[in-house]
């Protein structure tokens, strides 16, 4: 493979999510893909942004575009956070519609001597491995096949909504090439596109719950959830003993980020996909990995 | 207010369907339901919108964006309300708008928002002693995992984006 993107890791893939920033770099790097970061790239304002103002949310999406067409403007900018992706995507739509928000973002950038003349394409994570890297050649490249592991593939909303993309936004099905050419079987769900509550989870935690019960409840019998967004990563791993707690019954399931999975069937230890930082790992799933991958006990 | 009646032309083609109330995954919760919360905006009743919790309770999920038979940006006008309450600090809100706020305030002094003064900033705003209590869970399993520390707010450094974000108020006002 040869290609290059500019990437984006975000703010979260720098501390909470660091074990997608480290799988993506890694599964990237066994693909022979290579990733350059966007020299000093900034928040892209997540969901707070919009919440406070929204000209603030395109001011901060338009300055990293504007860096990452400075450092390479034929590259396609690479982001794995579903906040991230849609809120640089915004940008590039916004302003091709908006005359008068284009301007607005010219005056801002100005004032840093950047600017946006023809920026590169924002494109998410799960875009690229399924259009441009292809189940195809994961396939090729996978020399551990992950056989007999189950899997409910969990889309969330910011990568699919507003913007269709690369995959029917209501009922998507893009990981499911990427996860049998590792080898695992995926289950069907009803809650893989459904939203995980995001940042309600700190401002309404009642509310949020309530939504990640029903995801956890549905993944039952799978073996693991596999995520594209540390926010859905986050809800989905993070309060599984209190939610357990509500439903009456034991909802403790996996989380992995899907460059997690993708790592282990291209060989890659679980070290060097950090497993060890992932908040739901079950005792389960860990036998299970031993045993698929022939592993030594004290790896997982 | 300036906001809301340019919020009422957004949402002007609006045929009270309700096909936003169907799709949002919080509705249950919400003591308006989407489409009245819009028919309040075309009503001018601006008083039982900021008297609703509705608009705090979207969590960007973009399904009633998506499936709006007007094509409205349903989202977008959510997040508006969100911006006037966090605007107008009002006090019903806050526990939503310093929220966001302090990540937006992170964001300021370092350009990336770092988790640990995030929450910091949230705490001290909040001046709640009982409220980081909510958090301590999800917190120690972070600090165990090394994934995030506890970090004592910290001055604007290099990096900082406050010509951005003086640049973009400037607009804001202007307008």
């Amino acid at each position: 493979m040869n290609h290059t993107y500019s990437y984006f890791p975000g703010c979260s893939l720098s501390g909470s999510a660091m074990e997608y920033d480290l799988s993506t770099r890694a599964v990237m790097e066994r693909l022979g893909i290579t990733l350059t970061e966007i020299n000093d790239w900034n928040c892209c304002g997540a969901t707070a942004v919009e919440a406070v103002s929204s000209l603030l949310g395109s001011a901060l999406g338009a300055r990293n575009l504007a860096l990452a067409e400075r450092m390479d403007p034929s590259s396609d900018i690479l982001v794995p956070c579903s906040a991230c992706y849609l809120n640089l995507k915004k940008v590039e739509m916004e302003r091709r519609e908006d005359p008068e928000l284009a301007k607005n973002l010219d005056t801002i950038l100005g004032e840093e001597n950047l600017a946006i003349n023809n920026p590169p394409g924002v494109r998410h994570l799960l875009d690229i491995l399924v259009n441009d890297i292809t189940p195809d050649t994961l396939l090729e490249n996978t020399t551990r096949p992950l056989t007999g592991l189950k899997i409910a593939p969990y889309y969330g909303c910011q990568c699919l909504r507003p913007y269709a993309v690369f995959d029917d936004p209501e009922a998507p099905t893009s990981m499911e090439g990427l996860i049998k050419a590792c080898g695992a079987e995926v289950i069907g769900w009803e809650m893989a596109a459904r939203c995980c509550g995001a940042s309600n989870m700190s401002t309404k935690p009642e509310t949020a719950k309530k939504l990640v019960q029903k995801i956890l409840m549905d993944a039952r019998g799978a073996d693991a959830i596999v995520t594209v967004c540390p926010m859905c990563q986050l809800n989905l791993e993070g309060f599984q003993k209190g939610i357990s707690r509500d439903a009456g019954t034991d909802l403790a399931i996996s989380v992995l980020y899907l460059p997690q999975l993708m790592g282990l069937a291209l060989g890659l230890d679980p070290s060097e996909v950090k497993l060890d930082k992932n908040l739901a790992l079950t005792p389960a799933l860990k036998e299970k990995l031993i045993s698929i991958l022939s592993l030594k006990v004290n790896c997982v | 207010m300036d906001e809301m009646i340019k919020l009422k032309e957004m949402l002007n083609p609006c045929i009270q369907c309700g096909t936003c109330t169907a799709s949002c995954p919080n509705e249950v919760d919400m003591d308006l339901v989407p489409r009245k919360l819009w028919r309040m905006v075309l009503m001018d009743r601006n008083e039982a919108i900021f008297d609703s919790q509705t608009f705090t309770l979207c969590s960007s999920c973009y399904l009633c964006t998506l499936r709006c038979p007007r094509g409205l940006p349903l989202t977008a006008a959510m997040a508006k309300l969100k911006a006037i309450a966090a605007k107008s600090d009002l006090a019903k809100y806050r526990k939503s708008t310093r929220f966001y706020k302090s990540f937006m305030e992170s964001v300021r002094r370092h350009g990336r928002v770092r988790e640990g003064e995030f929450m910091a900033l949230y705490f001290l705003s909040m001046k709640n002693p009982l409220l980081p209590l909510s958090f301590v869970s999800l917190g120690m399993q972070m600090m165990r995992k090394n994934k995030v520390a506890f970090e004592l707010p910290a001055k604007p450094g290099t990096g900082n984006l406050d010509r951005l974000f003086k640049k973009v108020a400037e607009i804001e006002e202007g307008l």
